[in-house]
C-alpha cells in the first residue's frame, strides 16, 4: 500500500533581506492512510512551510513530494491544482469557510471545484455534517456558528472529496481547550474512520495525546519525538 | 456560478447598490441616445429622405468645409452630371430658410426646391404655383389641400405631401425649383435655375471623382452630406462625446466596484485556491456574478429610459428605436465587463499560500 504522503529531503529555502532562510531542511516524512500525525515546533520553526510544501501550495527547492504514490514534481500548475481538489483537504487556523455560504454549501462547493453535481452530493454533505454533529446547524452561515461549529464544518469539508490526505493548520487557535478538545477528538475519529492520512501542525501541546506519532520542528528539521500508536 | 449565484444573494445590497449605479447610467446613456438620434433625424430627415445616394456640392473654396449653406450650383453643372457615365439619375435640389404665412400664423420653413417631375420631387409638386405640406405641417399651419398661403410673398396653392419631413429642426416643405430660385431673387433666364446641390442616383461603378472634375463640384453620400447641415455635427459631436464619457465613467464604476470587491475577498480566493479551484474558474465565477449586476443593471435602466423616452416623445424630439436602446444597453453591458475583466484579473496574482496561518 502507498503511504498517503511522502516527503523525501524536502528542502525549502525562503529569501530574506540579502540572504535566504531554510524553511525545510531536508524534511523526510511518510503517513499512512488512518494514521494521525501532530507536528509540534515555535513560530517560524517551518511548521506552515511543511503543509505547504505537502499540499502542492509550493514546490520545494529539492526532494521528493509524493502524493497517494504519484511524484508531483513534474506536475503543472492545474495538474497540482487537481490533486488538491481530489485527493487533499485542508482545514485552516480560522476555518476560513466562505462567508456567502452556508454550512452544507461549503462542502457542495467543495464537490463542485472537483467537478461533482452539487445536487447529487447533498446527501453526502447532509452525512458529514451530521458525523461532526452540526446536523442541525447545515442551514446556517459562518457568522452564525461559534468559532468550534466553524472548525467542524471546515473539517467536514476536507472530507466532502474523499481525500487521501488530510493537512490541518492550527486548528484549535482559535478555540478554548473544551472546544479544542473536541474539535482534536473529532479529527482523530475521521482519520480512523475515513482511512485519511492526517497532518496537524500546532502549538497546541494537548493535541499530542490524540496523535499516532508526534513529530518536532525545529529551524526547519523535521524529528520525531514518540510513538504513540 | 456555484458561488457567485450565493455571494450575489448574501451581498445584494451591494449587488443592488452596483445595479442601481449601473441603471443610472443606461438610463442617462439610452436617453442621450434617443434624443440624439431625434434631433439628429429633426436635422437630417429632409436629406436622409431623398431619393438620391450621392449630392454634389459646389466646390468649397480651399480651407472651407461643404455646406448647404454656401452651396449654389448651376443648371449646366446638373447637365453635366447628367451625362456622366454611371449617373442614372441628376436634378437640382434647392435648400433654403423661409417663411410661410397663413392667415395669422406665421411659420418658418425650409423651402426644398425641385423641378416638378424630377426624381427628388414628391409626386404632389406638379407646378410652379404649388407648395407640398406634410400631415403635420399642414396640421401646424392651419391649412387644407388646395387652399393658399404665402411663402416669400408668392402665394401658393398647398398640396398634401406623404410625409413630414425637416431640415436643421425647421419642416420642410417642396416648391417648384423655378419659385424656389426666385425667392432667392433670382430668375434662372438665360442660365437656367440654380439650386443648393445635385442630387445624384448612381449605379455601381460610377466615377464620380471625374465627375466632380468635370462638373467643379464635390460629391459626398447622402448620409455623409449630414455633415454640411449647420448645427448637425456640433450636436451630434457634443451628444456623441457626453455618451462616450458615460460609457468610460461606466467601464470605470464597474471596475472599481469589482476591484475593492476582489481585495476584501482576497483570503476568500486564497483558500479556494487552496482547495484546488483555478484561477481560470475564479475569474469566470467573478465575470458571472458582474455579468448578472450588468444585465439586470443595463436592462431595468434602458427599459426606464424608453418609458420615458416614449411620455417625452410628444414635446422632445427623442426617437425609440433598437439603435438608441438595445445598441446603448449592449455597450454599456460591454464596457462593464471589459471593466470588471480588468478587475478581477489581479485573482491570478492570489497565491493560495496566503491561506496558511503563518502567511497571514
Amino acid at each position: 500500500m502507498n503511504p498517503s504522503l511522502e516527503l523525501t529531503d524536502v528542502t525549502l529555502v525562503h529569501p530574506d533581506g540579502d540572504g535566504t532562510v531554510t524553511a525545510l531542511d531536508e524534511v523526510t516524512l511518510r503517513v499512512d492512510p488512518g494514521e494521525l500525525v501532530v507536528v509540534t515546533g515555535p513560530s517560524g520553526s517551518g511548521k506552515s512551510s511543511l503543509l505547504a510544501v505537502a499540499g502542492l501550495l509550493q514546490r520545494p527547492g529539492s526532494g521528493a513530494v509524493r502524493i497517494d504514490g504519484t511524484d508531483t514534481a513534474a506536475l503543472s500548475p492545474r495538474e497540482r491544482a487537481t490533486v488538491r481538489r481530489e485527493r487533499i483537504g485542508f482545514v485552516f487556523q480560522q476555518s476560513n469557510l466562505v462567508p456567502s455560504l452556508d454550512a452544507v454549501d461549503q462542502l457542495l462547493l467543495a464537490a463542485h471545484l472537483a467537478g461533482h453535481r452539487p445536487a447529487r452530493q447533498r446527501e453526502r454533505a447532509a452525512a458529514l455534517l451530521a458525523q461532526v454533529g452540526l446536523g442541525p446547524a447545515s442551514r446556517r452561515r459562518p457568522h452564525q456558528l461559534s468559532g468550534g461549529q466553524r472548525q467542524r464544518v471546515a473539517i467536514a469539508r476536507a472530507l466532502m472529496n474523499s481525500p487521501q490526505l488530510l493537512l490541518v493548520d492550527e486548528p484549535t487557535s482559535a478555540l478554548d481547550a473544551q472546544r479544542s478538545v473536541a474539535v482534536a477528538e473529532l479529527l482523530a475519529e475521521v482519520t480512523r474512520e475515513h482511512g485519511v492520512a492526517t497532518v496537524l501542525v500546532t502549538h497546541d501541546e494537548h493535541l499530542v495525546r490524540y496523535a499516532d506519532r508526534h513529530l518536532a520542528m525545529t529551524d526547519g528539521r523535521l524529528g520525531e519525538l514518540a510513538a504513540l500508536a | 456560478m456555484f458561488l457567485a449565484i450565493r455571494d450575489l444573494r448574501f451581498a445584494r445590497g451591494r449587488f443592488g447598490l452596483m445595479a442601481a449605479v449601473v441603471a443610472l447610467l443606461t438610463f442617462l446613456v439610452v436617453v442621450l441616445s434617443g434624443l440624439a438620434a431625434g434631433l439628429a433625424a429633426q436635422s437630417t430627415s429632409a436629406v436622409a429622405e431623398l431619393p438620391a445616394d450621392h449630392l454634389a456640392f459646389q466646390r468649397p473654396a480651399d480651407g472651407r468645409t461643404l455646406s448647404f449653406d454656401s452651396s449654389t450650383v448651376t443648371t449646366a453643372q446638373e447637365r453635366t452630371w447628367a451625362g456622366a457615365p454611371g449617373v442614372t439619375d441628376a436634378a437640382l435640389l434647392g435648400v433654403a430658410p423661409n417663411r410661410l404665412a397663413s392667415g395669422s400664423t406665421q411659420l418658418p420653413v425650409t423651402l426644398l426646391g425641385a423641378l416638378p417631375g424630377s426624381f427628388v420631387a414628391p409626386a404632389a409638386l406638379r407646378s410652379d404655383r404649388v407648395v407640398v405640406l406634410g400631415p403635420q405641417l399642414l396640421e401646424t399651419a392651419g391649412v387644407a389641400p388646395g387652399q393658399t398661403v404665402v411663402v416669400g410673398g408668392h402665394e401658393l396653392r398647398v398640396a398634401a405631401g406623404q410625409q413630414d419631413t425637416s431640415f436643421n429642426h425647421v419642416p420642410a416643405a417642396w416648391v417648384a425649383l423655378a419659385t424656389w430660385d426666385q425667392l432667392q431673387g433670382r430668375t434662372g433666364e438665360g442660365t437656367g435655375p440654380h439650386g443648393t446641390v445635385v442630387a445624384l442616383r448612381t449605379a455601381t461603378g460610377a466615377d464620380l471623382s471625374a465627375g466632380d472634375a468635370a462638373a467643379g463640384t464635390t460629391t459626398v453620400s447622402r448620409t455623409g452630406a449630414f455633415a454640411a447641415i449647420g448645427s448637425y455635427s456640433a450636436e451630434n459631436g457634443s451628444l456623441s462625446l457626453i455618451r462616450g464619457l458615460l460609457f468610460g465613467v461606466g467601464a470605470l464604476v464597474v471596475g472599481a466596484f469589482f476591484t475593492v470587491w476582489t481585495i476584501q475577498r482576497t483570503p476568500d480566493l486564497a483558500v479556494l485556491k487552496a482547495m484546488g479551484a483555478t484561477t481560470g474558474y475564479l475569474v469566470r465565477d467573478s465575470l458571472a456574478q458582474a455579468g448578472v449586476v450588468l444585465a439586470v443593471g443595463s436592462i431595468v435602466g434602458a427599459l426606464a429610459a424608453t418609458g420615458v423616452g416614449l411620455l417625452a416623445g410628444a414635446t422632445v424630439p427623442f426617437l425609440v428605436s433598437p439603435a438608441t436602446t438595445v445598441v446603448p444597453l449592449s455597450v454599456t453591458f460591454g464596457v462593464g465587463l471589459l471593466g470588471a475583466l480588468v478587475a478581477v484579473r489581479s485573482i491570478a496574482t492570489v497565491d493560495p499560500i496566503t491561506a496558511l496561518g503563518a502567511a497571514r
